[in-house]
């Protein structure tokens, strides 16, 4: 069976995208079938992200469209077998994407017997996000430690609960995910910034995890090679914990305190 | 990191306890917007408008609810006067104006 699972927030900048690599690749390492889709038409990322941006040759509109196959479109990761890339177009045409047209891709992917289908939406509430998250089984909400952001997130479950294709086929509701990320622990200890407590208390969704700031990300980033993959780092290990949860493992929370630095650490970051 | 620092509990007037009650507020109001049926925003909006007609009101004085009361829907409305008009109702200035031009129109001017 195929589940697949949007990576959502509403609000821009969270982590989405970053987040989207380091799951799929995580599921990927644990022998899962995997594609990890760009739904973010005209501001391509996740290649780049995932460090393939110079294989991609077709992209999401072009497969939609009919004009490339399935075997064409997809990019095969370079360090795990079993992970596969989709990347968006970078066409300017906002409507390039139909519920029709992605029904067919999906239906594509579920046929290659893909175990996950990661979809890594574009900020906002309006279609784009509204088709990344049509066919999700499960949605990861991404959201950082501020307002705006648990704002956006609590509009984006609304979305969820309404506009999904569970909801309009009156199945059993997308099953939902709190990831806080950009966590900062001092700051949230100085009563500046708000807490998971504060966080899940507002939305009422379960937490799948805390990702602390950390500055392996954009390192990471730079390398083109997504976080999870960096064993070191807080980060790296905090996406590490997620996917045992998603994997239904039960897991303590880490990094929600402020950890005291070593000599070592205070270094090298 | 100081030591000060290092004693003190989470501090309740931080910002932070500002923008979790904040949020509270805020979240409670939309979710109640988009749970209801479609209309509730729009009459909620109408009857603002209503009261704006008579009162000073801001924006956030009306709240509008659909509860589930064993076998019906309660329509809940809720207005919020302003505080320092308590026990006082100040007329808007638009309920003013209009008294006025009644009561010049009665004096037959
Ligand atoms: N845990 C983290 N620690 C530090 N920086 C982070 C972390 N997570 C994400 N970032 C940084 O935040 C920025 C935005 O991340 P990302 O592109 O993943 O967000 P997004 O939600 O996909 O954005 P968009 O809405 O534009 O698609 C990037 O510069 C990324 O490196
Ligand atoms: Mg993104």
């Amino acid at each position: 069976m195929t589940k697949t699972i949007v990576v959502t927030s509403g609000k821009g900048g969270v982590g989405k995208t970053t987040t989207s690599a380091s799951i799929a690749t995580g599921l990927a390492r644990r022998g899962f079938k995997t594609v990890v889709i760009d739904f973010d038409v005209g501001l391509r990322n996740l290649d780049l992200i995932m460090g393939c941006e110079r294989r991609v040759v077709y992209d999401l509109v072009n497969l939609v469209n009919q004009e490339s196959s399935l075997h064409q479109t997809l990019i095969k990761d370079k360090r795990l077998e079993n992970l596969y890339i989709l990347p968006a177009s970078q066409t300017r045409d906002k409507d390039a994407l139909t519920i029709e047209g992605i029904a067919r891709v999906m239906h594509k992917l579920k046929k290659a017997e893909f175990d996950y289908i990661i979809c890594d939406s574009p900020a906002g509430i309006e279609k784009g996000a509204k088709m990344a998250l049509y066919f999700a089984d499960e949605a990861i909400v991404t959201t950082n430690p501020e307002v705006s952001s648990v704002r956006d997130s609590d509009r984006i479950l609304g979305i969820l609960q309404s506009e999904s294709k569970r909801s309009k086929m009156n199945e059993d509701p997308v099953k939902e995910h709190l990831l806080i990320t950009r966590y900062n622990p001092a700051r949230v200890k100085d009563g500046q910034m708000l807490s998971v407590d504060d966080i899940v208390d507002l939305l009422a969704i379960p937490l799948l995890g805390i990702i602390p700031e950390s500055p392996s990300v954009l390192e990471s980033s730079n390398a083109g090679k997504p976080v999870i993959l960096d064993d070191e780092s807080e980060a790296g290990q905090a996406y590490s914990d997620a996917i045992d949860r998603l994997l239904g493992e039960a897991k303590p929370h880490r990094f929600m305190e402020v950890q005291k630095k070593g000599i070592l650490k205070r270094i090298f970051g | 990191m100081g030591i000060f620092r290092f004693f003190r509990s989470r501090n309740e007037d931080a910002s932070a306890k500002v923008a979790k009650d904040r949020l509270q507020v805020l979240i409670a109001h939309e979710r109640s917007d988009r749970s209801g049926p479609d209309f509730l925003p729009m009459l909620r909006k109408d009857i603002l408008d209503v009261i704006k007609k008579y009162v000073d009101v801001g924006d956030d004085s009306v709240s509008v609810n659909v509860e589930q009361q064993d076998a019906c829907d309660v329509l809940e409305l809720n207005i919020t006067l302003p505080e320092e008009n308590a026990g006082n109702i100040t007329p808007s200035a638009a309920a003013r104006k209009r008294a006025a031009e009644r009561r010049a129109a009665l004096s037959g001017r």
